[in-house]
């Protein structure tokens, strides 16, 4: 991105003032680096996303940006549908609730060693992943509706984990609001056999292990110390979230001139909260938010039966469920107001800083926990809300490292067999049914994951705890 | 006969149909370039089906048909793409061969294939779906088509 064409407020944030149809400025929290490094198209659609009506203070963007589809990956915006805001297809994204789940194990690494090899075979057996994969449970369509209904309280209900783990789950494991009959029947359709998988591409099931620990005391307050073992968990709401993404971008573009809304992108595809199909659509994209948690308990579980197999005195609760493609109804405060705000966070994590009312209980005096997803083959970090971060983007953060190049042109730079055996030198175990996946996900083709989780610190959207280093990740 | 280097516009003008593969950050370009607007159709399904796994180690053996309805070229081919996207899923289909007709907004189509062998076929990312991010139908000076998008992996 070109410099010039923003004014620096601070080393980490980054103005874009409004001109021609924008409503708001443009908001960027990257260091030099990194916004240099992002492509000119995402300056271009976090200011087309600042001229859709409703948009309330900016259209922000965090460390990870990058070009995305009608919103950048990596941007945050939020509508007032009393101001005639919008709700965005495009501004959530296909794969909707996509998210991270960490496990504690309470073992250390010196016990998974001895049986490493054995473990990742077992996790890769248990837990379906790849294209073409399928779970072991078929929905009919009464039980899909309870699913979309239910999210993980579903699940936990049908026996896929503990009552426990809802508490750490964001929205208590079930998405208000949700509306299984604004579902088509093809997305249902979509989904019937795709309960409890990965998918492929960035999503992962990862054996980590904590290699550093920050701002003692935070670390010990959230039960960690270095050596710790974790599991983490990145997958999304699979081809029902991507169906509904497909079918609501559509109905939005064609409807869009009836509302009168001008889109400089088609892809910003988008309706008034208050109308109908603002109202279906969110009715439908809170299901497939509780379809997105329902799968990562019951991908939850198999992880555990694996565990259970060989490692029986491990325990793994859950320590954390963040999702990053969301558009979610939050109380924020907009001068001295308290005002009742969509928040569309697309690549971008919800981080709610300590006090706030939506965290759990026992995690209020620390913030709300915030997983940040690496590389195979380089790291992955755990951060925590702040104060500053509620006043900065509605409390958000970061989601992942970031591409730095595109998946093609990473297959010319890399096989995924030479990946997995210069990865196994290092330590780490990969498993999965394609060496071109391997090749395209190959820890160089993304942006350096501690330069993005530095700048969220530096411009104050969460704080380091731990930074974990894969041992086993099963890839899609 | 298709390829992922990054294209040109020379490369758009060659007088020869077939797909290619064009950079996005995050997921995949996918061109299709014909004789006629059916044919850059055909091409842009043989691009999409690449993105996942190699077209030519797929049996064409099964059909499925497919009927889509937009108002204009653009929002037809990625409903089109999309119903494949979705056949693929849904059905754990890959599709290699495609026939494309068009009655003015209307189209019809087929697509022959068979059910994605994991081992054989080593399948790599899905495709979530077709995206109006650098979408265009369009027809070249040449008298050439072409079809593309951003495929959301």
């Amino acid at each position: 991105m070109d410099l010039s064409l923003l004014t620096a407020v601070s080393e980490h944030e980054w103005h874009i003032l409004p001109t021609g149809q924008m409503r708001v400025p443009g908001i960027v929290y990257a260091s030099e680096d990194l916004v240099r490094e992002m492509d000119h198209k995402v300056y271009e659609q976090i200011t087309n996303v600042a001229t859709l009506p409703g948009i309330i203070q900016a259209s922000y963007v965090m460390p990870d940006a990058h070009w995305g589809y009608g919103f950048p990956i990596g941007g945050v915006a939020a509508f007032d549908a009393d101001r005639g805001g919008v709700v965005s297809a495009g501004g959530v994204g296909f794969d909707i609730s996509c998210g991270v789940r960490a496990l504690y194990t309470g073992l250390q690494r010196k016990e998974i060693e001895p049986v490493k090899q054995v473990l990742a075979d077992i996790l890769y057996r248990n837990v379906p992943a790849g294209v073409g994969s399928t779970g072991r449970l078929h929905l009919d369509n009464k039980g899909m509706n309870a699913m979309l209904s239910g999210g993980a309280q579903w699940a936990v209900k049908h026996g896929y984990g503990r009552p426990e783990d809802l508490n750490r789950i964001e929205e208590h494991g079930c998405m208000q609001g949700a509306l299984p009959d604004s579902v088509s029947d093809k997305a249902k359709k979509r989904q019937q056999d795709e309960m409890g998988t990965l998918g492929s591409g960035n999503h992962y099931l990862e054996i980590q292990e904590v290699v550093e620990t920050f701002h003692d005391p935070l670390p010990r307050k959230l039960g960690i110390q270095n050596g710790d073992i974790l599991v983490s968990i990145h997958c999304g709401s699979r081809g029902l979230g991507h169906q509904i993404g497909t079918e609501f971008l559509k109905k939005m573009v064609v409807a869009a001139s009836h509302y009168g809304i001008s889109l400089p992108d088609r892809e910003l595809a988008c309706a008034p909260i208050a109308s109908p199909l603002g109202q279906e659509y969110l009715g439908a994209m809170r299901a497939a938010i509780n379809c997105a948690l329902a799968n990562r308990q019951i991908v939850t579980n198999l992880v555990r039966q694996a565990f259970a197999d060989i490692l029986p005195h491990a325990d793994l609760s859950l320590m954390y469920d963040v999702s990053h493609n969301t558009c979610k109804v939050e109380e924020h405060r907009i001068g001295n107001q308290s005002r009742r705000l969509f928040v569309h966070r697309k690549g971008a994590t919800r981080a709610f800083g300590p006090g706030h009312p939506d965290i759990p209980p026992d995690l209020q005096a620390i913030g709300q926990p915030v997983l940040i997803g690496g590389t195979m083959g380089t790291a992955s970090y755990l951060l925590v809300g702040t104060v500053e971060s509620m006043k900065m983007a509605y409390g958000s953060a970061c989601h992942g490292a970031g591409r730095s190049m595109s998946r093609h042109q990473a297959t010319r730079l890399w096989k995924g067999g030479a990946v997995i055996e210069e990865l196994a030198k290092e330590g780490i175990l990969i498993r999965s049914p394609s060496r071109r996946g391997v090749a395209e996900e190959a820890p160089g083709a993304y942006k350096d994951v501690t330069a993005v989780v530095d700048a969220a610190e530096a411009a104050q959207l969460a704080q380091k705890v731990v930074k974990m280093r894969p041992l086993i990740c099963i890839k899609g | 006969m298709g390829r992922t280097e990054k294209p040109t516009s020379m490369d758009a003008a060659e007088p020869s149909p077939r797909w290619e593969h064009f950079p996005h950050d995050a997921d995949m370009g996918i061109r299709g370039i014909g004789h006629s607007k059916a044919e850059a159709f055909e091409q842009a399904a043989l691009a999409l089906t690449a993105v996942t796994l190699d077209p030519d180690k797929i049996h064409p053996h099964l059909k499925r048909s497919f009927s889509c309805e937009a108002p204009d070229d653009e929002l037809l081919l990625v409903d089109w793409l999309n119903a494949l996207v979705c056949e693929m899923d849904t059905h754990k289909m890959a599709f290699s061969r495609f026939h494309v007709s068009f009655n003015n907004h209307q189209m019809e189509s087929s697509a022959w294939g068979e059910p994605v062998d994991r081992r054989r076929h080593e399948p790599a990312a899905e495709v979530k779906g077709a995206t109006y991010t650098e979408l265009s139908v369009h027809q070249l000076p040449n008298g050439f088509w072409v079809a593309q998008c951003v495929v959301d992996v």
